[in-house]
């Protein structure tokens, strides 16, 4: 295989590790007002999540490094291009990532609340815009001659673009419930269980739209299998789901997220950011790449040092692996306010 | 206003802004790690206290490290796509290893050790935190590399069908020579930074709250960490020194810069400070130290030291008529001069000031004594910041010294700036990203405080019948 191609098969890697991983931490945090019906419940729920969210977002900052690395063209263009949404996710994943740090260090309603708004509207935003990225990424999006993206805002905006957002949205959606009925105990279990039901349904019918959509514009044999297959995951989660069987709901949301953008970058190879204008340059594999030294020496620290991130995240997991439920939240010693200066 | 000014105004602020939890960061889990394994070592109680004390400070430090590093991350992207499309081949590399080898074992073991009170082997704990650590050293090298790479390119070759810079010697790429100075110089001022924080919030509790059994709690924390500062500010000045001398050899504009040397001079002298406006233009008022220039940039007493004015037409004749001229009146090739003159002396004045009071607050809580009076509580209050802004300073004296060049010989600045983004675009962020991070800045400062007045906790015993197994209560949570 090309090293191009090694390292496109990598970056959907760590996209794939980046969804299904923070992809349920999205869904707790979108669902924290739909099943956090006390403060106990909701740190329970964000407690399921607490130990891991972090490593979990490392995986879109290693996907981030690793195309600015392979395929320099790609990096530069397309976060440029993105510019504005790009933005939303920043300011939704900075508030979202202290929400999870600052919202137990006071004993105040109101600066709770406001935490816990910070985490729900951060986890939504990215769910849904992370959707419409890749969809624009692969029907194509005005670039010219000079790799420049020249299409505005609002052309990001289109009815594919955001199905694709809502497909995403949905998913997150789905994993997180069913991640939450797997990794608690007590009434947000129950809650959590009979919610992904309906959720799935959803976004099962959101997905094969998109999907097919997709295969329809730009899939190829690989991609049709992948869609067809990942249909198959999220239905067989759903009826995990129905029959509240939650490991196995896990791993078919899990497995479909998976195939899904799986999928949708075999749908993308060898393009990795087709232009729509017929005078424009639209960026592949080779014309994006780093120079072969570059990608050869990323390839052995990739094969080196991916299994060992791999070994140990998984152990985290296992160490992490109980149930939590209301009667292992501490109660909160956290002071109320600021005091002043004595 | 033009696209290029407001993106390198947002670039400073976010980076400076992520550049002040960083140090702290990484002195903070060096420090933490020492007090868990002595207290593992010890059995002292008062050490387990005092690492979940700072403990708690360093989390709420953390969140915000780890938040601001996001937008570095994906900045290069969206404001610099023209220099992310030229140095990518080169730079992508280091930042892409950074995350794999540094951001998973931090994050990861972090969660590990915030959450794993009781869910770990003792040993494993503390070897969580101290890989913590092990992971900001990483993050530092290969983030410096690539920092360092913009200051001296090394390891590429310059493809013009592309182009663009291409690698072609990774090591030489990680083992730059202004690498090797650089990263000894940041990891030190950052165990600095950690300690001189530990030293505030120990002798300030010392002084104010502490009830009379906690202040030897406090005692350990204030002497340790002064004995980190005094060492490490030793070795700051040690590894500065060698850096001044690289400095000059690779970008003398930088040198002359800083101490606003228009002319050539052997020896050349050493201002602590100047009047006047620095443009070379009339006579300044300035208090001098002879010779000491030439000792900083060439190890010398009365070694040469090139002035701004011959090096600008060395500039010129290497690289052309004028690339800056737009920003750094008068001259083409010179940085802004009060900048770097300030700057650099603000860096090296106040890590001098932390030292000497870092020195004087261990003599002074030598055997069982306990400063008394507003001064010392003013020391204690200062201290902190001291480092912390010298820090900063040091970046921007950096930084801004390597103007008009991003990558020093090879693309300046204006060059590098994104093509496509429009002036509203970046002022957006510019905007936003700067109204978010001092929203923030408040929160966490004040957050800080509760917790710093708060103090550490005493230990609580779970007791016999606190619950079996997996039914107790987790000895963390959110
Ligand atoms: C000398 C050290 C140093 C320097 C110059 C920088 N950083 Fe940094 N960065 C760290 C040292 C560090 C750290 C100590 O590793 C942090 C600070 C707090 C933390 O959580 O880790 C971190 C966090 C951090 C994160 C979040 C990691 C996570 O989620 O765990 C990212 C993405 C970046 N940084 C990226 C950057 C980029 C792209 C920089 C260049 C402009 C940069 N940092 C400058
Ligand atoms: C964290 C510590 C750092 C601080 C505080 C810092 C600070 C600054 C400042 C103040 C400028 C503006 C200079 C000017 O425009 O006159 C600047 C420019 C720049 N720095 Fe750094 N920097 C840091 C680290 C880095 C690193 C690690 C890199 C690369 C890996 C980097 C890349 C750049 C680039 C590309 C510019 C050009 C844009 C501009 O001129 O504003 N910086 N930096
Ligand atoms: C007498 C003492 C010091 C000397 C001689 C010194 C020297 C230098 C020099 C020459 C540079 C520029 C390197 C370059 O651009 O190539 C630098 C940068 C820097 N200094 Fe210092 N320094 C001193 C003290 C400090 C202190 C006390 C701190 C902070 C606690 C500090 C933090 C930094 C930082 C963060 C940078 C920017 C990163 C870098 O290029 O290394 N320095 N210093």
């Amino acid at each position: 295989m090309e090293l191009t191609t090694v390292w496109f098969t990598l970056i959907a890697v760590l996209w794939i590790g980046y969804f299904c991983l923070e992809g349920f931490d999205f869904g707790v945090g979108m669902l924290l007002p739909v099943l956090g019906r006390s403060d106990v419940d909701r740190r329970v729920m964000i407690n399921t999540i607490g130990p891991v969210w972090d490593g979990n977002e490392v995986w879109l900052l290693v996907a981030g490094g690793a195309t600015f690395a392979a395929f320099p063209e790609w990096y530069a263009t397309l976060f440029s291009g993105f510019y504005l949404p790009l933005l939303l996710i920043l300011v939704a994943l900075i508030v979202r990532g202290l929400a999870f740090e600052y919202r137990a260090k006071r004993d105040d309603d109101t600066w709770r609340q406001r935490w816990d708004l910070a985490l729900i509207v951060g986890s939504f935003v990215p769910a849904l815009l992370w959707g419409v990225a890749f969809a624009n990424i692969l029907r194509g999006v005005p670039i010219d001659a000079d790799h420049e993206y020249v299409g505005g805002f609002f052309n990001l905006l289109n009815p594919y673009a955001l199905l694709g957002g809502v497909t995403t949205l949905l998913l997150f959606l789905t994993h997180g419930a069913v991640f939450l009925a797997l990794k608690t105990d007590g009434p947000i279990r129950e809650r959590a269980g009979k919610l992904a039901v309906p959720t799935a349904g959803a976004a099962a019918v959101a997905s094969v739209a998109f999907l097919g959509w997709t295969q329809a514009e730009t899939g190829t044999a690989a991609s049709a299998i992948a869609f067809v297959a990942a249909a198959g995951a999220l239905v067989g989660g759903l009826f995990a789901a129905i029959r509240r069987r939650e490991g196995w709901a896990f791993i078919g949301t899990f497995v479909a997220i998976a195939l899904a953008v799986a999928g949708l970058f075999l749908a993308l190879f060898p393009d990795v950011m087709p232009t729509t204008l017929a005078a424009g340059d639209g960026l592949t594999t080779t014309n994006a790449a780093a120079t072969p030294y570059t990608l050869k020496i990323m390839t052995v620290v990739a094969v080196v040092f991916t299994p060992l991130v791999l070994a140990y995240q998984g152990w985290t997991y296992w160490v992490f692996r109980q149930r939590i439920a209301a009667h292992h939240i501490p109660p909160t010693t956290a002071p109320a306010s600021v005091p002043t200066a004595p | 206003m033009d696209p290029t000014d407001i993106a390198r105004w947002q670039f400073a602020i976010t980076t400076v802004y992520h550049f002040l939890f960083v140090p702290i960061t990484i002195g903070l889990s060096a420090i933490i790690a020492g007090y868990e394994i002595t207290w593992l070592r010890t059995r002292n109680p008062q050490w387990l206290r005092l690492t979940k004390f700072f403990g708690k400070l360093f989390l709420i430090n953390f969140a915000i490290g780890v938040v601001t590093g996001i937008v570095q991350e994906f900045q290069f992207g969206m404001n610099w796509s023209d220099y992310s499309r030229f140095v990518g081949d080169v730079f992508g590399a280091p930042l892409a290893v950074e995350g794999l080898l540094a951001f998973f074992l931090e994050s990861t073991f972090l969660g590990l050790w915030i959450f794993g009170w009781d869910r770990l082997p003792e040993k494993i704990h503390a070897a969580c935190i101290a890989l913590v650590h092990v992971g900001t050293l990483f993050s530092a090298y290969f983030i410096l590399a690539a920092n360092s790479w913009m200051q001296h390119p090394v390891g590429y070759a310059y493809n013009p069908e592309t182009g663009r810079a291409e690698m072609n010697d990774f090591a030489a790429v990680l083992l730059n020579k202004v690498q090797l100075v650089t990263f000894p110089h940041v990891v030190l001022s950052a165990y600095m930074t950690g300690a001189a924080f530990v030293v505030g919030v120990g002798l300030w509790q010392m002084l104010r709250k502490a009830p009379s059994e906690d202040r030897a709690l406090y005692r350990k924390a204030v002497r340790t960490g002064a004995a980190i500062v005094i060492v490490s500010g030793i070795g700051v000045v040690i590894s500065g020194d060698v850096q001044g001398k690289i400095m000059t050899e690779v970008q003398p504009m930088k040198m002359a810069a800083a101490e606003g040397l228009y002319e050539d001079e052997a020896p050349a002298d050493f201002s602590l400070f100047q009047l006047g406006t620095l443009d070379g233009t009339e006579e300044t008022f300035s208090v001098k130290v002879p010779g000491l220039l030439s000792l900083l940039a060439t190890g010398t007493s009365n070694g040469e030291v090139e002035g701004i004015n011959p090096l600008r037409e060395k500039y010129i004749e290497t690289y052309g008529q004028d690339p800056g001229a737009k920003y750094y009146s008068p001259g083409d090739y010179t940085p802004v001069i009060p900048l770097t003159y300030w700057t650099f002396r603000l860096m090296m004045g106040l890590g001098l000031v932390a030292t000497v009071l870092a020195a004087w607050i261990l003599w002074a809580t030598r055997q069982d004594r306990t400063p008394q009076g507003r001064l010392v509580l003013w020391a204690a209050i200062a201290l902190p910041f001291l480092p912390l802004l010298a820090n900063a300073f040091g970046w921007i004296f950096t930084e801004v010294g390597r103007q008009p060049w991003a990558v020093f010989g090879l693309m300046t600045t204006e060059q590098a700036v994104s093509p496509g983004v429009s002036a509203a675009e970046v002022l957006t962020s510019l905007i936003v990203l700067t109204a978010v991070y001092g929203v923030l800045a408040v929160v966490e400062v004040r957050l800080l405080l509760t917790y710093i007045a708060k103090g550490a906790e005493p230990l609580v015993d779970d007791g016999p019948d606190a619950g079996a197994g997996d039914d107790r209560p987790l000895a963390f949570a959110y």
